[in-house]
């Protein structure tokens, strides 16, 4: 049977993780990792704690208590002065309605918003501008030191689900079906002083956006519950492709009607959203799809890439991509080329956007001819790591220093190079060896 | 009787360059391969010698005033042991070694009688005709109701081999000296309560007399005294110099020099120390309102003065006191227990005690590698090697911060014992006693100074300048100051000095009046004086302490620490250009093709005929900074032999040529093991015998399991190169069973406890198996048991699976050779120890392996910087395949202990570490039976 979930025996030569550390300290569903610098990151999650963790050792640096209700967005906010030393900082938002932001260094509490009406559901820190947005039922604008520069009326109730940043000082937000383009300026009062104004609302989604990414300067990426890839133009906020409700049949062409309607939402949702300047990946439903923005047509695809819903994706630098699922694995996956076989034109029926039934056919067809010339790419297994007995929630990738995932059984697990970790152990070996005066004959 | 040779004062000596050479040829007996089907408790050595004793046994005798010689008691107390042996006789030789400590009187320069603290003396004594050879520690106890006040005791060792004495005199001496020094405590203490309730008597008396003088001086107004009269003046100068001669003699026994033992075995009664000590403060004040001596009455009112006749009853018509009268109940009961730790210890052929005690020191030496399959624990519990470090370990022990954290004087004087002689120590306390100490230096050697110095705070008692630490300090640091002959020695054979803090040894018997005989001082030998000070505060129990604020010279060895980090510092900065240097691989050879010599001899030293027998294994010299083995202790671990030989033949030497002198003595040395009558069976020299009974019982098992299993190796296997094993069964015992044979194949990872679970019934976590590297599993039919097996199959990378109901394996493949060792199902090996002694062996070659392998800088580092990552691996393979001769996944095994090695080296003890979980992507494979 096709759909079957690939698998890989127990010999993975290819994977380079065979350490593990489990790091405990959480006490609830682990949602949220965000790295910090180069060897450190935070953790948050349900139980409203915020660990720091030293990711060579494992160590905990610092427990953060502040919040008394589970966390609904974290990030990281650097400070970019050049006269100020260099701080770490993260914010944190909770469905208490409070936001803090907390000082990596010293793990205390910087200070503490509490004036929100609803609870913030996402964060997003605009370097550039040093300022950071926190959207929940409106849109916040504020200032380093947790001034409210500016803010929206009243959005809607459910709340903006994900900020980006726009070039030309805007941001997109996701509302909804809605996306809607703000733009900050500086006011003419002074120079402290922000407006933040909606410029454009973008309705061509479906259904509920599920996540928004950016793609580089000219380009950001929206995806829905029902399954929609919109690419947009940056700047003038157009729609330059999409596709939409293919991802299931398309490429499967022996899938029944019947069996599509019995299938939830969430098999069809976006649920995350990644990219390199050449392609999005996209985890929808239990799937992992490679959307190719020159080509614009999905290139490779791994249908059933877990035994349920892929909850975070994220491209490394190597063609290798991981996926981490809510059943409680973490895949590596690598793209490959398939050389023998020529380029296929996009196929027209591809790019629909129109209604279902005929997206339905038309995919049908498109996935006979797709069936009888492969795709250039494929997506290859190269290894698993089994750990959480629970849903992964999210992974942080540390290149050489191993990779960090996160559970909804209250762990983490840094996984880690067992050969290079045996060679830093040599080393530091060595080292304390010449520190204690040990090697020193004596005769 | 006894003849002088008879005497055996026990000197140790090394003569390390001719000891080689003049060794005799070994004995054959020990060549021969032991015969392999000897039947169950065959020993070898058992031969049916002529004593008349069945195994070793601790005998306390007395010289009693009243009917000489006696017998106390006997330990084991049991008939049976000492059979048909004349404890009499014996007493009466073991008593009469002319033991000359007794001086008691009134020495010509003093008018009060003076108590003489002396020290034991310890002899060894061989007599043939009983076939008894014993080991004599001789102590004398307070008694003031004795003849001049002391009372000779004597404990004894006795065996019937003289070898097992010989060879154990240190760790004898050691643990005696402990026992002696427990009811020399409890004696010192009785015996001031004593002097204090005479002291009352005489007071008592001497109202009584006064008032009676003063009635008759009332009653008769002649002008002349009547020779009533004169007679009861006479009585009351008499009773008043009996007072102050008694006064004078708790001044003695209370100023006893002392220092506490820093960890020693008995513990002083810690309850009633705290009751004392804040007696003390209270008496403290009373001290300073009211001078004189009126409050030593003030604080023991229970006690009603008799009135004491002028004439005591002659001394055959009372009845002496028993020893635990003697001493306190309390410290009687202890130096018991001491002395059936003693029995314990030393029971068995002093092969096996010998055997045990190099393994356990060269075990406790190697500190990098003994927690892999060893039980730390059971290292640490008592270390046997403590006797040998004497004053030098001490004065080591001092510099680790932990002593000089406490700023009371006696563990801070101990730490002067680092000083080479004597003359740079009077200065620092004793500057009246410079023209005294030089003469007998020269004469005599530290020993008698240190008895001067006794003499001299005997008579000077009341000076502030002389105060018990001072002595302590000469005492303390003889012992590095080396032994120089004196003329009395000239009767004993000659022996060069021993080198300095090995061997605190000395034999001693002078023939001068005053010189105690001593033949050794151990620091075990601690004086604890709260006991007394607690009765009676009195300004001199305050001297220490005020001393030490003054003194400020004394912690004058502080800075030697410092001095000895500074130099740390700079080494730090040498020792990494030193890296190379350092490595026992040179740059010569990178590639590893030719084997090391070591490794060669090894090897043909593997098929393992034992070519020298054990012999007593003493420290190298060069202390091991750091804890961490250097060289020679590399090579100590790896040819241990070759390493103490030089040690070893000293000995050998030594007691031969004291044997030599021995007149009567019938058997030579070669043949002296066979006359070990001590037909028990060797029960160990282990503090618990549980330990032991568990080594058997996993060995049984582990025997039975190699047997029964077809697929054990790749189970073992498993074990050792850390995949955690599941033992998966319905029957909690059988699981358990299997569990507990394989345990002996666990590496630990550090931590005291092995990391084996053996019974578990809920469904298994990954932390499960950082934590436990086998596991005892609980199956069943009930839904709780799908979610078990459901777990077991999800993380089945990790594991491998030993199902016990179906007799099924699943786990990666092994095609080593080092299991096959491990675990011959055809092995010969019957019992269940001897199979686990077998394991520890090859474990304990593994761990050498893995040993090499972590420490070579250049199989895990580039030589030069530019050399590529690839060439070092090349290497580290070369190495492991070449030179440590590991095939296939022999390879793992050896990574995978280095891996725990590196772990618990660079581990920061300050936190604990998290435990990390390694793993390969290897497939599996299902054997079954």
């Amino acid at each position: 049977q096709k759909s079957s979930v690939q698998t890989i025996g127990e010999e993975q030569i290819q994977n380079p993780y065979t350490e593990l550390l489990v790091l405990k300290g959480h006490q609830d569903i682990v949602r949220f990792l965000v790295q910090i610098d180069d060897c450190r990151f935070a953790s948050a999650g349900d139980d409203g704690i915020i660990l720091l963790w030293n990711a060579q050792t494992g160590e905990k640096l610092f427990e953060l208590h502040g919040h008394t209700h589970k966390i609904t967005a974290i990030a990281p906010f650097s400070s970019s002065d050049v006269t100020e030393e260099k701080t770490d900082l993260i914010i944190t938002a909770s469905a208490d309605r409070t936001v803090i932001v907390w000082d990596c260094s010293t793990g205390r509490q910087v200070q503490k918003v509490s004036c929100f009406h609803s609870t913030v559901k996402c964060l997003t820190v605009l370097q550039r501008l040093n300022v950071w947005l926190s959207g929940g039922s409106d849109l916040c604008v504020w200032n380093r030191k947790l001034d409210l520069l500016c803010k929206t009326s009243h959005l809607t109730d459910a709340g903006i689900s994900a900020l980006v940043e726009l070039p030309k000082n805007c941001v997109a937000a996701a509302v909804g079906k809605e996306l809607l383009i703000f733009r900050l300026s500086a006011s003419n009062n002074g120079s402290e002083g922000w407006n933040v104004l909606e410029v454009k609302r973008l309705v061509d989604h479906q259904d509920n956006i599920s996540s928004l990414v950016s793609v580089n300067d000219l380009t950001f990426v929206t995806g829905s519950h029902v399954g929609e890839l919109i690419v947009w133009d940056a700047l003038d906020w157009t729609k330059q492709a999409s596709e939409c409700n293919f991802w299931d049949f398309s490429v499967h062409p022996d899938a029944q009607p019947e069996i599509k309607l019995s299938q939830s939402p969430n098999e069809t949702s976006v649920q995350h959203l990644t990219s390199d300047d050449e392609c999005v990946f996209a985890a929808v439903g239990k799937g992992i799809y490679v959307y190719n923005l020159q080509m614009k047509r999905v290139i490779a695809c791994q249908r059933t890439a877990h035994d349920s819903s892929v909850l975070h994706i994220e491209k490394l630098p190597n063609r290798q991509l991981i996926s981490c699922s809510e059943d409680g694995s973490v895949r590596i996956w690598e793209l490959r080329e398939k050389q023998q076989l020529p380029a296929e034109p996009v196929p027209t029926g591809f790019f629909n956007m129109w209604g279902f039934g005929r997206a339905n056919k038309q995919a049908n067809q498109a996935a006979k001819k797709m069936q009888e010339n492969t795709p250039m790419y494929f997506l290859e297994l190269v290894g698993d790591l089994i750990g959480h007995s629970s849903a992964v929630q999210m992974f942080l990738y540390f290149g050489e220093l191993g990779l960090a995932t996160c559970s909804a059984d209250h762990l983490i697990i840094l996984w880690k190079d067992g050969e290079r970790e045996s060679s830093l152990r040599s080393l530091t070996l060595f080292k304390k060896l010449a520190q204690n005066g040990d090697l020193q004959l004596k005769l | 009787m006894i003849s002088a040779p008879d005497v055996v004062a026990f000197t140790r000596e090394e003569e390390l360059e001719d000891d080689l050479y003049r060794e005799p040829p070994l004995p054959e007996e020990y060549s021969v391969p032991l015969f392999p089907f000897a039947g169950h408790g065959a020993n070898p050595w058992a031969k049916v010698a002529g004593s008349k004793f069945t195994r070793d046994f601790i005998l306390i005798s007395e010289f009693s005033e009243q009917v000489g010689p006696q017998p106390l008691l006997t330990i084991p107390d049991d008939a049976k042991v000492s059979g048909t042996f004349d404890l009499n006789y014996f007493s009466l030789r073991i008593m009469s070694v002319d033991y000359q400590a007794s001086f008691v009187g009134h020495p010509p320069g003093s008018a009060y009688p003076k108590l003489n603290f002396v020290e034991d003396s310890k002899v060894v004594l061989g007599d043939s005709k009983e076939g008894a050879f014993a080991y004599v520690h001789h102590l004398t106890l307070y008694d003031l109701e004795a003849r001049g006040f002391v009372r000779p005791f004597c404990m004894a060792y006795i065996s019937a081999d003289e070898h097992k004495i010989m060879q154990q005199f240190q760790e004898l001496s050691a643990e005696f000296s402990k026992a002696s020094e427990c009811l020399k405590t409890g004696n010192r203490k009785a015996f001031a309560n004593e002097l204090e309730k005479k002291l009352k008597d005489l007071d008592y008396t001497r109202t009584v007399l006064h008032n009676e003088t003063e009635l008759q001086k009332k009653a008769n107004d002649k002008g002349y005294y009547t020779t009533q009269a004169i007679e009861k003046a006479n009585e009351l100068a008499s009773v008043e110099k009996s007072i102050i001669e008694h006064q004078d003699l708790l001044k003695q026994i209370r100023s006893y020099p002392y220092r506490k033992l820093k960890d020693s075995e008995f513990h002083p009664y810690e309850p009633e120390c705290a009751l004392d000590r804040a007696d003390v403060g209270g008496d403290q004040d009373l001290t300073a309102s009211e001078p004189g001596e009126t409050h030593l009455y003030t604080h023991v009112p229970s006690y009603t003065p008799k009135l004491i006749k002028a004439k005591s009853a002659k001394c055959f018509d009372k009845k002496l006191k028993t020893l635990e009268e003697l001493c306190d109940v309390y410290f009687f009961t202890q130096t018991l227990d001491q002395l059936h730790h003693i029995e314990r210890t030393f029971r068995g052929d002093v092969c096996y005690l010998l055997t045990e005690q190099i393994s356990r020191a060269l075990l406790k030496q190697q500190s990098v590698t003994n927690f892999l399959f060893e039980d730390v624990s059971f290292l640490d519990e008592k270390p046997p090697e403590k006797q040998y470090r004497g004053c030098q370990g001490l004065g080591q022990d001092a510099i680790d911060g932990k002593c000089l954290e406490e700023s009371l004087a006696p563990k801070v004087v101990i730490s002067l014992g680092s000083y080479k002689s004597s003359v740079e120590c009077v200065p620092i306390k004793m500057e009246q006693e410079m023209e005294d100490s030089e003469e007998p230096k020269m004469s005599e050697s530290a020993m008698s100074e240190h008895q001067e110095n006794l003499d001299y705070l005997d008579a000077d008692i009341k000076g502030s300048i002389s105060s018990g630490e001072s002595i302590e300090v000469l005492g303390t640091e003889k012992s590095g100051s080396g032994l120089t002959k004196s003329e009395s020695q000239a009767s004993l054979p000659v022996m060069p000095s021993p080198q300095a803090g090995r061997s605190k040894v000395g034999s001693r018997r002078t023939v001068s009046e005053d010189s105690i005989e001593v033949l050794s001082t151990c620091p075990s030998e601690s004086l604890i004086p709260e006991d007394f000070k607690a009765s009676y505060p009195s300004a001199i129990n305050e001297e220490p302490y005020a001393d030490d604020d003054e003194g400020g010279l004394r912690f004058t060895p502080r800075p030697t620490p410092g001095v000895a980090d500074g130099q740390d510092d700079v080494s730090k900065q040498e020792s990494l250009v030193q890296v190379d240097a350092a490595c026992c691989i040179g740059k010569e050879s990178p590639n590893f093709l030719e084997p090391l010599p070591e490794l060669g001899r090894r090897a043909c030293e593997e098929d393992g005929v034992v070519r020298i027998p054990p012999q007593p294994y003493r420290p190298a010299e060069q202390g091991l900074r750091g804890g961490f083995p250097s060289h020679d202790a590399i090579a100590g671990g790896l040819l241990p032999y070759e390493l103490d030989s030089r040690y070893l033949t000293g000995s050998r030497e030594l007691s031969k040529s004291s044997l030599d002198e021995c007149s009567d003595s019938t058997s030579h040395i070669s043949s002296a093991a066979s006359t070990c009558s001590d037909r028990t069976p060797s029960p160990a020299r282990l503090a618990c015998p549980a330990a032991e009974r568990h080594r058997k019982r996993a060995g049984q098992n582990a025997l039975r399991f190699i047997r029964q299993y077809p697929f054990a190796h790749p189970a073992i296997y498993s074990l050792l190169s850390g995949r955690t094993l599941v033992v998966l069964g319905e029957d909690e015992a059988m699981v358990k069973k299997l569990v507990t044979a394989l345990s002996i194949f666990v590496p630990n990872c550090g931590g005291y406890a092995k990391p084996v679970k053996h019974w578990v019934t809920s469904p298994l976590h990954l932390v499960d198996f950082q934590k436990w590297k086998l596991i005892g599993l609980q199956r069943t039919v009930s839904p709780a048991g799908v979610n078990v097996l459901h777990a077991l199959s999800r993380y089945s990378r990790y594991l491998s699976i030993l199902d016990a109901d179906s007799k099924t394996l699943r786990c990666p493949l092994y095609k080593g050779s080092v299991v096959a060792r491990l675990a011959d199902h055809r092995t010969q090996i019957k019992r269940g120890s001897t199979y686990y002694m077998h394991v520890q062996s090859i474990l304990t070659q593994l761990c050498s392996k893995a040993f090499l392998f972590t420490f070579c800088h250049h199989l895990h580092l580039p030589i030069s910087e530019r050399e590529p990552e690839e060439s070092v691996v090349s290497r580290r393979i070369n190495f492991l395949k070449l030179q440590l001769g590991l095939a296939n996944e022999d390879i793992k095994i050896v990574q995978y202990l280095a891996e725990l090695l590196k772990l618990h080296y660079i581990q920061e003890p300050a936190q604990g570490g998290n435990p990390l979980l390694r793993f390969d992507y290897v497939p599996s494979f299902l054997y079954k039976i």
